[in-house]
């Protein structure tokens, strides 16, 4: 019973880690949402404590949000104390996530029908708690507005005194005062007759104005400049040459940026792409920097790397941002792209998939450690990966001196699970390289060595950690 | 009479999506002083083509291919943009000959009808022996009108999405493509290049009934996974080894087991066109019922080996219709005589003639009498 619990915690972590419901290579969305619907139906139904202590995890949004939903929707399955400690990881997760999608939660639990008196307390405190309201009623206007019905919330609960006035005229009023005394609204409010003011509102909602005025694009961008968000300064890069610190950037990010450039200024710009991957990857190694002794990595950049149309080179990203992540990890490193290309920075989907023959390869460097970042689609020969890794285990390594971990960032719909290469070699989801570390920490559980004991102790000492105030 | 050379092209290991399994060939060394490039004639109405002697051809014909030729290397002549037509009238292509020289060392020829052509025209003049069961009609017309039906490659179930989850190999200058492991079609080109551009042709292209079933009907087709043995593993080079191992004995059983009656099989091949050192030639296969059977067109080398290679698996009756006019052709249009070396008799020939779709070839009261000799044969 404990051993199937453990593998089907461990197949729903795998899969909140990577499934985003969207398209990919081998699945169509519809396929993706399918098959996460079911394991989320499954593990809340069986699981339902394991089930909350997920949200402590490093998952994807869309997961915290399907799982926060799901336990908001069943509270009356849950015992006491059970809610208690739901509410508490629910809020948590709440804050960490980016408020658009928490605003997208709240719309769902609207269309849904959940309104239980806790779901109600969840949104007031979460709102209370936003750092700036003023601009996420600009901002969020419609979010706002649709949590704060859904609520059954007076303005004036989760605002200060001075917004709490306005807010519900922001909000809720069609006839808009002669002038607010918050600062952020009167700027919304004079944009739409004064192209000064639209420089004053978020990047988003002075689009929209600009659009309205007629204001030509280059002028509207030089001058948004500072409103900008780091992301879309990022995104804007070029049509606004923004600045941007790119070893600032969190690094899987970073990697997608890179990918995304044509290969010319890839080479042009050669030396302040590296430079600017090797710091986000110093910078997101830390302590360990080093540490990680003679490391060789499998890196998959064929073809089906490129991922899909809605998630462009994600996994090919994933797997560059890992292997300057290595570089800086390792003491000694060895990279073995699947192309057989040895400068990451012009890696490109392209071609079949040798895991087989580049796992040996990459053992002939006698590493203590041997990473796989690929979606498991092995291909030429199919199965090779399998065999080699099971053959190497069972009459080179049985004393596992190596420890072997594959990485990967597909979920695969038919298994309800990433696709592994062997059994002898554990595998686990990865959403974004920085992970990485504590993925292979984790990646111990699903070898089948350690029980569910052990795994139970993990999530109990991640929820606690979680729950930590920051 | 003659067998494919695919001498220089390698089978790499199968990749699988659903009941379609795709094998990819490389060359050791692409040709690169012939070059092809697809021009496609778009998706709006039929093709007619004119040929020699007054005879038309009439297909839906989705796309061309254009072979440049050169004593030094070549690239690709490059894509061309067509003006968009009317959407209210349906357009009819009309194209001069199946392959046509465009110019001093360009060709132009359109795939696979080039091959169905030959395989329409077989004995297309009908009796060469006037005897007296043909009808006016066979010998006046021959055979005319002849046609064939074949499904798009949009219409075969899987394929889209087989080809277009294929990994490319580095190298690939051609595949054979699979549905349920029935081989559907062979496609061979020059230049890695080459084959990156016109992957997606394949799905241009035409297939059998057959193949259009098999792929409907088919349980995806199980990939052939690698087995090593352990026993003899002592070291990493040994691990190499037996890997490697895989891939060479991979190669040998496609080559041998799945790809044998394409390769292992006498053609009758005529030549259509000469292009410097290559030489564009369609080929027929020997009719044999019950067996694969498949034609196709193929550019070679002056020492025969495979530069270019297309082909089109028959369905049975297709194949059933070649081997009663290769028949008949053979013993002179005589019924008796091509009844006996089959083994059974002019009426039940007759019925077989009929089946076929060949009814119009024989006067009304041979039909008649032989159909009531066979149903008096079958009553007791």
């Amino acid at each position: 019973m404990d051993r199937l619990t453990a593998e089907d915690m461990l197949m729903f972590v795998n899969a909140a880690t990577t499934s985003t419901g969207q398209r990919e290579f081998h699945s169509r969305a519809a396929e993706q949402r399918a098959s996460l619907e079911f394991l989320h139906e499954y593990v809340a139904g069986n699981y339902r404590d394991l089930y909350a202590a997920v949200l402590a995890l490093d998952i994807n949004d869309l997961n915290a949000a399907l799982i926060t939903r799901r336990l908001l929707a069943t509270s009356a399955d849950a015992t006491p104390e059970q809610r208690a400690l739901e509410g508490r990881l629910i809020a948590r997760r709440l804050v960490v996530m980016p408020p658009q999608r928490v605003y997208d939660l709240f719309h769902d639990l609207r269309r849904a029908g959940v309104n239980n008196r806790r779901t109600r307390a969840i949104i007031r405190d979460w709102l209370a708690a936003r750092p700036d309201q003023a601009f996420d009623a600009v901002k969020y206007r419609l979010g706002l507005k649709r949590a704060l019905r859904h609520a059954h919330l007076a303005p004036s609960r989760v605002v200060d005194e001075v917004l709490g006035d306005e807010l519900g005229t922001f909000l809720f009023r069609t006839a808009t005062p002669s002038r607010f005394r918050t600062p952020l609204l009167d700027s919304w409010r004079r944009a739409h007759y004064e192209q000064a003011a639209v420089y004053e509102l978020p990047y988003t909602v002075a689009e929209g104005f600009a659009t309205k005025h007629g204001i030509d694009r280059a002028v509207f961008l030089s001058k948004i400049k500072p409103n900008l968000t780091r992301l879309e300064s990022l995104r804007l890069h070029k049509s606004a040459n923004t600045d941007v610190d790119l070893a600032a950037m969190p690094l899987t990010r970073l990697a997608t940026y890179v990918l995304s450039l044509p290969f010319a200024e890839r080479v042009d710009r050669r030396a302040e792409l590296t430079s600017a991957l090797r710091a986000a990857a110093l910078r997101t190694a830390g302590s360990h920097a080093g540490e990680w002794g003679r490391v060789a990595a499998v890196l998959d950049d064929s073809f089906s790397s490129y991922g899909s149309g809605v998630k462009r080179r994600r996994p090919l990203a994933v797997a560059v941002a890992g292997h300057y992540l290595l570089e800086a990890l390792a003491g000694e490193y060895f990279p073995l792209w699947t192309s057989g290309l040895d400068d990451p920075l012009m890696s490109h989907p392209r071609g079949a998939t040798p895991l087989g023959h580049r796992i040996v390869d990459a053992l002939s460097h006698d590493p203590d450690r041997l990473l796989i970042i690929s979606d498991g689609w092995d291909n030429a020969p199919p199965g090779l990966a399998s065999e080699v890794l099971r053959v190497w285990r069972a009459r080179l390594d049985p004393e596992h001196r190596v420890s072997a971990v594959h990485l990967n960032p597909v979920y695969d719909a038919g298994d309800y699970d990433v696709k592994r290469l062997a059994r002898e070699v554990p595998a686990v989801g990865v959403r974004n390289a920085e992970d990485l570390p504590t993925l292979v920490e984790f990646a111990r559980f699903t070898e089948g060595r350690t029980g569910f004991a052990s795994l139970s102790a993990h999530f109990t000492d991640r929820v606690t950690r979680f729950l930590e105030p920051a | 009479m003659a067998t494919l050379d695919f001498t220089g092209l390698t089978a790499l290991p199968a990749q699988v999506w659903g009941g379609v399994r795709l094998v990819p060939l490389v060359r050791d060394r692409p040709i690169t002083d012939l070059r092809l490039h697809a021009r496609l004639y778009g998706d709006d109405g039929e093709s007619v083509v004119a040929l020699p002697a007054s005879a038309a051809y009439t297909a839906y014909i989705p796309h061309g291919f254009v072979a440049t030729w050169s004593d030094a290397p070549a690239a690709t002549y490059g894509t061309h943009l067509t003006s968009p037509t009317p959407a209210s009238t349906v357009r009819l292509h009309f194209h001069r000959r199946m392959a046509r020289r465009e110019d001093r060392n360009r060709l132009r020829f359109l795939p696979l009808h080039l091959a169905m052509e030959g395989y329409l025209a077989l004995h297309f003049n009908g009796p060469t022996v006037l005897w007296d069961e043909w009808s006016q009609r066979a010998i006046r017309r021959g055979l005319s009108p002849r046609s064939e039906q074949a499904y798009a490659g949009a219409q075969v179930e899987g394929l889209a999405d087989a080809l277009k989850l294929f990994e490319i190999h580095p190298g690939q200058c051609g595949v054979m493509l699979y549905v349920a492991d029935a081989l559907a079609a062979a496609f061979v080109v020059p230049h890695p290049d080459d084959y990156r551009a016109l992957h997606a042709t394949l799905l241009l292209d035409m297939y059998g009934e057959l193949i259009h079933h098999y792929a409907l009907l088919s349980a995806p087709v199980p990939a052939f996974h690698a087995r090593l043995n352990e026993t003899y593993v002592e070291s990493l080079d040994d691990l190499r080894a037996a890997a490697s191992r895989q891939s060479a004995e991979w190669t040998s059983f496609h080559s041998n087991t799945m790809a044998t009656a394409l390769l292992h099989t006498n053609y009758d091949i005529r030549r259509v066109h000469q292009a410097g050192r290559y030489t564009l030639s369609r080929f027929l296969p020997g009719f044999r019922p019950k067996e694969e059977n498949h034609i196709g067109e193929v550019i070679t080398d002056q020492r025969g080996r495979t530069a270019y290679l297309k082909t089109f698996r028959l369905s049975e009756s297709q194949i059933r219709r070649g081997h009663l006019l290769n028949t008949l052709a053979a013993h002179d249009w005589h019924l008796g005589a091509a009844a006996e070396s089959l083994g059974i008799a002019p009426a039940a020939f007759t019925q077989r003639l009929e089946a076929a779709g060949f009814a119009y070839l024989l006067r009304e009261d041979v039909l008649a009498r032989h159909r009531a000799e066979s149903r008096r044969s079958t009553t007791p």
